[in-house]
């Protein structure tokens, strides 16, 4: 899978966010200081913002241009945003399972959630909350993930455990993904490319090692 | 209890019930549409809203009466099709009760709305959920506890309705007389005694509805906090 993102333009309140990448097979880090406008990108490639013009495809499947915009709900893009935002009146079960449950046994054999799912989610611990979201996008199958800085709000202590979470889903769930954060021992950990944005523009695209 | 208090508290509770039954999806609607949309003029709406909170009830029952009444655009054409008339019975007690607790109902909703991150909308959303069942099974059951304290505030409201009432459905003992209008009987016909015990009865109502209301409220913000 491809996703293509040309000429997204969106004002945003400092700048106009303008954007154009390719993000193909692997992780691709989205690096860049706090207010560069990475989470905004991610809005758009999700669909949860529409962009003043540009194009975003997947593959052949055109997702956003001129006369075309695709609803969040039929996109197939997994967002876990940086607050995990899962479903606080659900238990962690109806949380993974809330868009289907396609992928459901390998996600869970994977993040290994199976001891998690009976409980309440206001229950859960920083890095179990990230796992749940985590799986939650993944169990539709989507055809890209997105991740908005997946380590913030985890204790540090965790944040190693979280992290090779993320490695087995890299390796054992492959699945294009865009992985937003500003540090970067983290893209060096899992990353295969790198796209740096500085104000809303991408200012370097290259790869890892 | 008398008997005859029995039919008041039993006519008043019902129309109040089925009062607040018959607003909730109107108010529901409005609530969300205020909560989640901006446009042009959306200031007016919410003033025509909240208008009879501010109007006299008396005026707001003047208007209801020439809308529902026999020669009213409402009322008339009721009666032609129907043969179902409004003004002076207990379905005026509903109306009166209705348009003076919806505004309550509103507010309440549209501030539980208002409470609910959309983000948990927006990712409901991507998971490939449609807007109906992101309302049914996200919106609606985390606004819950706001909705119902709002129901509950808008049932006492209807249960005190008095203004309104007395001008478009009368205060026709056994017919129309609630619980206010009974007791503004009693005190005009000087049993005073009697008078008390209603204004009793309204009392532990009024208290159980509100104390059950606020309860609602603080178990909402403790789970927020969780």
């Amino acid at each position: 899978m491809t996703l293509i993102v040309r000429d997204v333009v969106l004002p945003l309140a400092d700048f106009t966010l303008e954007v154009s990448a390719t993000f193909s097979r692997g992780t691709t880090a989205l690096y860049g200081p706090s207010g560069a406008g990475k989470t905004t990108l991610l809005e758009l490639i999700a669909g949860i913002r529409k962009p003043r013009s540009g194009f975003i495809g997947m593959d052949e499947r055109v997702v956003v241009d001129e006369n075309t915009f695709v609803p969040p709900r039929h996109r197939r893009v997994g967002y876990v945003p940086q607050d995990d935002a899962l479903f606080p009146h659900l238990s962690v079960r109806q949380n993974v399972f809330y868009g289907g449950e396609a992928n459901g046994d390998d996600v869970i054999k994977v993040l290994e959630i199976e001891p998690l799912l009976d409980r309440s989610v206001r229950k859960l611990s920083g890095g179990e909350r990230k796992r749940v979201a985590l799986a939650r996008a993944l169990v539709t199958r989507p055809d890209v993930l997105l991740l908005d800085e997946p380590l913030s709000g985890v204790d540090l202590a965790l944040r190693d455990r979280v992290l090779e979470y993320l490695v087995r889903v890299r390796d054992e769930l492959p699945v294009p993904t865009i992985y937003v954060t500003h540090h970067m021992q983290e893209v060096e950990a899992i990353c295969e490319e790198i796209v740096v944005l500085e104000r809303g523009r991408v200012v370097e695209q290259r790869t890892i090692g | 209890m008398s008997s005859e208090e029995l039919q008041i508290l039993g006519l008043t509770l019902r129309t109040a019930a089925l009062s607040t039954l018959l607003i909730l999806p109107p108010a529901l609607a409005t609530a969300w549409v205020l909560a989640r949309y901006r446009w042009r003029g959306k200031s007016l709406i919410e003033t025509l809203v909240a208008l009879p909170l501010v109007m006299p009830p008396v005026a707001t029952g003047l208007i209801l009466l020439e809308i529902l009444g026999r020669r009213g655009p409402v009322g008339g054409w009721l009666h032609r099709t129907f043969g179902v008339d409004i003004v002076f019975t207990w379905r005026a007690v509903v109306a009166a009760m209705m348009v003076m607790s919806f505004p309550l109902l509103v507010r309440a909703a549209r501030v539980a709305f208002e409470e609910v991150n959309p983000r948990l909308e927006q990712i409901a959303r991507t998971l490939g959920a449609s807007s109906a069942r992101v309302f049914v099974t996200i919106t609606l059951p985390l606004a819950a506890r706001g909705i119902i304290s709002g129901m509950l505030l808008a049932f006492a409201r209807a249960i005190g309705e008095f203004g309104a009432t007395i001008l478009v459905a009368g205060n026709i003992p056994g017919r129309t007389s609630t619980l206010s209008l009974a007791i503004y009987n009693l005190v005009q016909l000087g049993r005073d005694r009697e008078a008390f015990r209603l204004l009793g009865i309204a009392v532990v109502i009024a208290f159980i509805a509100v104390w059950t209301a606020e309860a609602f409220l603080r178990r909402t913000n403790d789970a927020h906090r969780a």
